[in-house]
């Protein structure tokens, strides 16, 4: 089931420095929104306070509000490793676990917790996820070979499979395409136009380009200065952010007039 | 004449290449010689342990004592004890070993996994001889109750048929002694792979919802596996070589016996040759190198396996 997400006013530490400052917006279900902005902005550590994926990192936390479907992840009942089994995500580089056949890869997050499952289903599972993904026809032949095998886009597909296995509620992409070529890009922005039919999917990406191709909401994120927090500059819908956008520095950005 | 003299470097350049060539020269031939110094030297204990142990395979059978009639018969009791004392050391530390190991690099906050993995690493710097004294006077006092708890209750599992030995110092307690003095090592090597377990497969389990545990069980445990064998393989070696634990802890003669917790223990060839060789004649002691050749060769065919099992598991990743 996609859901929407509400954030209001967060504001995000590490240890006694502020990365991310006062951000406010509505992701809303079954579309695409993307942050873009300059390197070390804060949309990363963003995007992965919205799955608690930034405690990771010793002395991270947050204030303010993270609501998905009504409730707030943050709330202190709430298991971060709950939310992250209803927060899917996909990283930068593709990381299939090492020691796994494709089969096993894209079923690693139905078989946590211990949780058992007939082969019929499993077989269902992975062949659904993986034509989910795009991947099924490159790959049924060798579902028991190691995931390691296969090429770097297939891999990051690979990936998404496995995230989507487990039926997650939102996804969240950290620039997913930064370390494929362009004809992996282009499967890969496929698949984000097919997936947003299910699923919430919320994507960083550098690529000024692949935002206006992939989204249908856009966030600018930028720095005040150096040293300060980064903070959301603009939140609209993409394209009205690529034609006609609210903030001179937002246009200052898209257009490559930086700074 | 100009255009020529500018492709050759101008002099300041090629000096200084010149030095840099020199130290690269004396650097590549050091680390050559200290390569090879190493083989010379192990091809050396290896030759003497041939030239000195090959007498005693066929000498005077009462040289063998015990009532052996040839070299098999007499060094056979002796590999058991061996093997046998190494790998119930090996089940004391492994998992202990592996639990520390983890807690030091994936559960314990920073302030105190370095202070545990200090102490650890200083338990490899006691002597073993000071380990032979603690066993075989504390340690062996305070197993006592155990020892005949086992005898008592568990003593239809053979490895506690008993009787129980009334002063303590058994098998058991050497092993005990052994997995200790095997532990840093193991914990060492163990706590350096899972640290290095890369970052992008321990988040690729923790994005998916994994537990803490779940994590190592997906990311760490399996990048891991070859590296913490190859830990295992060194305490093994530690512990099949190791003398003063085993010779100043119990007494023993050379049986094959399971039976641990008894007044004697099987002896192990380390132990044996420690024990005998100040006193023994010269058929002895060319026997007892013979004994000496063969833990040699058996430790070596350890290491052997253990570095192609390793070799396999990396191999089956590359794929």
């Amino acid at each position: 089931m996609a859901k929407s997400i509400d954030v209001q006013d967060l504001d995000i530490f590490y240890g006694d420095f502020k990365a991310v400052e006062g951000v406010s917006m509505t992701i809303k279900a079954k579309s695409v929104t993307a942050f873009i902005g300059p390197s070390g902005c804060g949309k990363s550590t963003f995007l992965r306070s919205l799955n608690r994926m930034h405690e990771v990192i010793p002395g991270a936390r947050v204030e303010g509000k993270v609501m998905v479907d009504g409730m707030s992840l943050y709330d202190p009942i709430v298991d971060p490793v709950e939310v992250r089994r209803r927060i899917g995500m996909v990283f930068q580089r593709p990381n299939p676990f090492p020691t796994m056949s494709i089969y096993e890869n894209v079923l690693a997050g139905n078989r946590l917790n211990n949780k058992r499952m007939p082969k019929s289903e499993a077989d269902d599972v992975v062949e659904k996820s993986l034509r989910g993904a795009n991947l099924w026809n490159e790959v049924k032949d060798r579902l028991g070979k190691p995931g390691m095998g296969l090429s770097g886009g297939q891999q990051q597909r690979l990936c998404i499979a496995r995230a989507i296995a487990v039926e997650p509620e939102v996804l969240l992409m950290d620039e997913p395409c930064s370390a494929l070529d362009p004809i992996s890009t282009a499967a890969v922005e496929d698949l984000i136009h097919d997936l947003k039919s299910s699923y919430t999917i919320v994507i960083v990406t550098h690529n000024m380009q692949q935002a206006a191709r992939v989204s249908d909401d856009t966030g600018f994120f930028n720095l005040k200065a150096a040293g300060k927090p980064g903070h959301l500059v603009e939140f609209n819908p993409t394209k009205q952010m690529f034609t006609n956008p609210d903030s001179p520095d937002t246009e200052a950005y898209i257009s490559g007039r930086f700074g | 004449m100009s255009t020529g003299s500018s492709l050759t470097p101008p002099p300041a350049v090629s000096a200084r290449r010149g030095r840099l060539a020199l130290g690269d020269r004396v650097f590549a031939a050091s680390a050559r010689g200290a390569g090879l110094l190493i083989l010379l030297a192990l091809a050396g204990v290896f030759v003497f342990l041939l030239i000195q142990g090959i007498p005693g395979l066929s000498v005077d059978p009462k040289e063998y004592g015990q009532g052996f009639e040839t070299f098999w018969q007499y060094v056979g009791p002796l590999l058991f004890g061996t093997i046998f004392i190494s790998l119930l050391a090996l089940i004391v530390a492994v998992p202990f070993a592996l639990a520390v190991a983890l807690f030091i690099s994936h559960y314990a906050p920073r302030r105190l996994a370095t202070p545990v993995a200090y102490v650890i690493d200083l338990l490899a710097a006691v002597p073993s001889v000071v380990f032979g004294l603690w066993g075989g006077r504390a340690l062996s006092q305070a197993l006592k109750p155990v020892i005949n708890w086992l005898g008592d209750y568990l003593n239809w599992i053979p490895l506690f048929k008993g009787p129980a030995s009334p002063n303590g110092q058994t098998a058991l307690t050497a092993a005990l002694v052994l997995g200790v003095m095997i532990l840093p090592i193991i914990t060492a090597i163990s706590r350096e792979v899972f640290a290095q377990t890369p970052r992008l497969n321990e988040e690729a389990a923790i994005g998916l919802g994994a537990t803490r545990w779940e994590v190592i069980r997906l990311a760490v445990l399996p990048y891991a596996k070859s590296g913490v064998i190859a830990g295992i393989m060194l305490g093994l070696g530690r512990a099949l070589g190791e003398t003063m634990a085993v010779t100043m802890v119990y007494s023993s003669s050379p049986k094959y016996m399971l039976n641990i917790i008894g007044d004697t223990s099987p002896q192990t060839i380390a132990a044996n040759i420690a024990n005998n060789y100040a006193e023994a004649s010269a058929d002895k002691q060319h026997v007892l190198i013979a004994a000496g050749l063969v833990l040699f060769a058996f430790t070596f065919v350890v290491n052997f396996i253990a570095r192609w099992a390793i070799g396999r598991g990396e191999r089956k990743l590359a794929r």
